[in-house]
């Protein structure tokens, strides 16, 4: 086997070395029932060739080439070659959680600066090394906001992803921690007269999306002050990070839980992506996750360092801020590559490409459509309603245009009817909206 | 960076600052292409959400940008570059066609939500995966979308809770050793589960007896590491699971030491109702710094109805679809499927093995560690003279009779090239050191430090202040965590604010 670095001869000494006579005696403890006297049941040994042949297969199935107007928590943009030229050093990708700082340096140091950007971006003050997702991430926040106020319900806003609130149910569950849901108004945003209202005073957080899961920028400080009137905690998660560039920070926010996979992560699929958590200075007691600060050694020179970690399983277990160990450093690494590429003029000029492209096929193909949440701005998704079902749309944008279309809404808010959610991003072209929208309208015109 | 301070270093990659640092107003490490679309007045389409003041992100160019990752890189130690003995993290070599086929335009480019008709491959990957799994384990069915270890064991314990209370109870208490990792207890308490600790026996094994008197109608569980954090396999598992199973109790296996057993005994044998692995432990993806992992979660045929949705079914045609009509299910655990990247990579790992490659990688990882074992006993304390599987547990004991704590040798194995084991866990044995070479490691490098390791010992006899002040070939001397601590500096701020 090619990854094992031993020959017959050196196996055969140890053993000799080691005073027993077969490798299976080292296994003899094993009890003889449980021992497996069979080769395992899958395919043989291949060659490099032949793995890397068997995932082009699976590659070529997928389909490459395809425009896409799709987000919905997954966006589309250019990843900087230098991103993947520099985290596939094996310095970066073959290390582990920077436990020895002597000789973790770079990684610490890396964590360090992603947190400044995190704090720079969103408006808050402390930022975490990582979480596992958006999902995950929110799900971590409310928890989060459940211990600082001691308080046992949260509101979820309706316009938050709906996996991020099916994930944060999961967490909730044996929490005692009921959710209740707040609706959105005919503008996409939160109905803030109905979500007043439902505050009460055991609701620890009102958790919003903003940019929402429709695309609409939500008015974060008239909510926060909403639900600061009540004493609940203000969670804001943002899914589509490049939305930062352009758009106001949540700045009003107790917490911020943000997936930072604009920055350079790959779609693949749906992970792994990088979550991350920003709050207050005052809040970072219960913050869950890593968190890297900074220190000096004992000649005074600066370093990093783990820091704050009697808040984590290792040392307090079940009294932790949460089971999180492994979380999404090299991720993290990729987001601080990005956005020292972008810097800060670029993300806002990368930002204002895709708030063009949106409104462009807004426009283009919002001519023949419903434009669903009309008065409040948006960033780069927004929802159309067809007389058509949209998924007999998609399936038809990507068998005859090569174009992944929309997400249908149906499945998550039947309420909207033929409703879907389309996205643009700086790597849509023209062409692809135009093409998109041509079959939009012939199909308006048959329907 | 003062000048000042540039020429007090032996080079400037000895001191690289923050990226923050090498920020001047104009330089740019991007160009946009012109927009094929009108442009739109930012202020007027987003109104009072337009963000007034940029942040303060670093304007750099790209060779500054190339440097400052690249120099950053040279203060890691990694497995590429030696031995990385970090018990319970399994720090096997991450091979190079797992990296090229997950960067695949296909792979990399899917979009999660992208029509399934033109997603059969990612489904066909997830499959195969997913197959493999239950065959290395014995189990009968499996949900990839956890993305950990820890997250596994939260949705792990979850199906246990989700069928017990199926079964009209969903009971107070998760048992878990003493020997077991932080992860276990956390996770137990995040599921609503009070944690009761079990005292091992002077094997390093589950104390039985403690056990039966444990056991009753309120203990949904155990969360059992096998082989534990000791490298001891616990051969009276049969036994342990017979208690559990007779009073109504599910055994949870935490994978992560699962190295030491693939090919050769599967959990779904030895009477395991649910069980995570750690691809990026046993199955080669790389551990980035700290991620990302994946945590599977393996399970018994009366567990599955519980799985989290949706999962990979194959449909009448022989094409794949994801289905989430799943009515018992607890629900989602994470957005999308899971770390596909992730999938991607284990899968490319399991066939470049093949069964027979399997087994010989977990026959060299049991026999380095045992080579380490018999090398060094005698040198340090052996607290357990049970057989060791893919890792062996030390004490300081012989060297903290002379003020040398595990710390100490750890930092001081730093100079010696190597990284160093894990200090003072598990927590069963005082100033442990908790050694897992993997089946990585070639002999002469396990020769080297086995050498090492004396040479530190003799060290602590003859110049302890030379172990105690360690490491001295690093950029950096020990790191004051108080300080850190004390009075956190979690971020660089701009000079203007």
């Amino acid at each position: 086997m090619r990854y094992l670095p031993k020959s017959p001869a050196e196996r055969a000494l140890m053993l000799r070395e080691i005073g027993v006579s077969s490798i299976d005696e080292l296994f003899s403890h094993i009890p003889a029932e449980f021992r497996l006297n069979r080769d395992l049941a899958i395919p043989r040994q291949m060659a490099e060739s032949e793995i890397v042949d068997w995932f082009r297969a699976r590659a070529a199935e997928n389909g490459t080439g395809y425009d896409i107007l799709l987000g919905a928590g997954a966006y589309h943009h250019y990843r900087p070659l230098v991103i993947d030229a520099l985290i596939s050093r094996g310095e970066w990708f073959t290390a582990y959680t920077p436990y020895q700082p002597e000789i973790a340096q770079g990684t610490l140091q890396a964590i360090f600066e992603f947190q400044s950007m995190i704090c720079e971006l969103t408006g808050m003050e402390v930022a975490n090394a990582s979480m596992y997702d958006g999902s995950t991430g929110a799900a971590e926040a409310v928890m989060m906001a459940m211990r600082l106020t001691g308080r046992h319900s949260a509101i979820l806003a309706r316009s938050v992803h709906p996996e991020y609130r099916q994930v944060i149910a999961t967490y909730a569950q044996y929490q005692g921690l009921p959710l209740t849901e707040a609706a959105f108004a005919s503008n996409g945003r939160i109905d803030l007269a109905a979500l007043d209202a439902a505050i009460t005073s055991n609701t620890a957080c009102v958790l919003i999306q903003s940019p929402n899961f429709f695309g609409t920028i939500e008015d974060v400080a008239a909510i926060a002050e909403v639900v600061h009137a009540k004493g609940a905690l203000l969670v804001v998660a943002i899914a589509e990070a490049v939305s930062l560039g352009i758009v106001r920070p949540p700045a009003e926010a107790d917490i911020v839980s943000m997936e930072a996979q604009s920055f350079g992560v790959p779609l693949s699929y749906g992970g792994p992506y990088a979550g991350v958590i920003a709050t207050r200075e005052k809040f970072v007691r219960q913050i869950p996750g890593r968190l890297a600060g900074q220190t000096t050694d004992r000649n005074g020179k600066r370093g990093f360092v783990l820091t704050l970690s009697t808040r984590e399983q290792h040392i307090r277990r079940e009294k932790a801020t949460s089971n999180i160990c492994t979380n999404q450093a090299l991720l993290a690494l990729v987001a601080n590559i990005f956005l020292g590429v972008y810097g800060r003029e670029g993300l806002p000029q990368l930002a204002a490409q895709n708030l063009a492209k949106a409104a462009y096929a807004r426009k283009t193909l919002g001519a023949k459509a419903t434009l669903l949440f009309e008065g409040a701005p948006r960033f780069n998704e927004f929802v159309l309603q067809t007389s058509e079902d949209p998924a007999e749309i998609s399936r038809r944008l990507a068998a005859e245009n090569k174009i992944i279309g929309s997400l249908p809404l149906a499945k998550f808010y039947p309420e909207l009817g033929n409703a879907a959610l389309w996205c643009a991003t700086e790597l849509t072209s023209r062409a692809a909206i135009d093409t998109a929208a041509r079959q939009l309208r012939a199909l308006e015109v048959t329907a | 960076m003062s000048s000042e301070h540039i020429k007090t270093s032996t080079h400037i990659s000895q001191d690289e600052g923050l990226i923050f640092e090498h920020s001047s107003p104009g330089k740019k490490a991007y160009r946009l292409p012109p927009l094929d679309v009108p442009e739109v007045d930012a202020a007027a389409e987003l109104g009072n959400a337009l963000r007034t003041a940029p942040a303060a992100l670093p304007e750099v160019s790209e060779i500054e940008i190339i440097r400052h990752f690249t120099r950053l890189s040279t203060w890691n130690y990694a497995v590429d570059l030696g031995m990385y003995p970090l018990g319970s993290c399994t720090m096997k070599y991450n091979p190079r066609v797992n990296e090229v086929v997950a960067r695949l335009d296909g792979i990399a480019g899917a979009h999660p939500y992208q029509p399934q008709q033109i997603s059969q491959g990612a489904l066909r990957i997830m499959k195969a995966l997913a197959d493999q799994l239950l065959e290395i384990t014995g189990m009968d069915a499996i949900t990839l979308q956890p993305a950990a270890g820890a997250h596994g064991e939260f949705t792990g314990v979850l199906l246990i809770r989700a069928y017990l209370e199926s079964q009209g109870n969903p009971r107070k208490k998760i048992l878990i050793p003493d020997s077991a990792h932080g992860t276990n207890p956390a996770t137990a308490a995040m599921v609503g589960y009070q944690v009761e600790s079990l005292p091992s026996n002077s094997s390093g094994m589950v104390d039985l007896a403690a056990l039966e008197a444990e056991m009753d109608e309120d203990v949904a569980g155990l969360m059992l590491t096998n082989p534990n954090t000791l490298g001891i396999f616990d051969e009276q598992i049969a036994k342990i699971a017979e208690i559990l199973h007779r009073k109504g109790g599910l055994l949870y296996m935490d994978g992560a030491n699962m190295n030491a057993l693939v090919a050769k005994a599967r959990p779904g044998d030895f009477g395991v109702d649910v069980m995570h692995l750690n691809l990026h432990k046993t199955f080669s993806t790389p551990h980035g710094g700290g991620g990302p992992g994946s945590g599977p979660v393996a399970c018994k045929a009366h567990l599955e109805p519980f799985l989290p949705t949706p999962l990979v079914v194959e449909n009448a045609d022989g094409t794949l679809r994801l289905d989430d009509t799943h009515p018992h299910s607890i629900g989602r655990v994470r957005a999308f499927f899971g770390n596909f990247g992730m999938f991607v990579r284990a899968l490319a790992y399991i066939m470049a093995n093949g069964p027979d490659g399997l087994r010989q990688t977990t026959e060299d990882a049991v026999l380095n560690s045992n080579y380490l074992r018999k090398k060094l006993e005698g040198t340090f304390d052996l607290p357990y003279d049970t057989p060791s599987m893919h890792e062996v547990v030390f004490s300081d004991k012989l060297q903290s009779k002379l003020g040398i704590k595990t710390g100490d040798i750890a930092k001081r194995l730093i100079d010696y090239g190597f990284h160093p084991y894990t200090v003072s866990f598990p927590m069963v044995v005082p100033g442990a050191l908790m050694i897992e070479p993997t089946e990585s490691e070639p002999l002469e490098e396990l020769d080297r430090f086995v050498e090492a390791m004396k040479s530190i010992a003799q060290e602590a006899i003859d110049s302890p202040d030379l172990v105690r002040n360690a490491p001295h070939s690093t950029r950096l001397s020990r790191l004051d965590e108080t300080a850190a601590a004390r009075k956190p500096i979690l971020r660089w701020k701009p000079e203007t604010k």
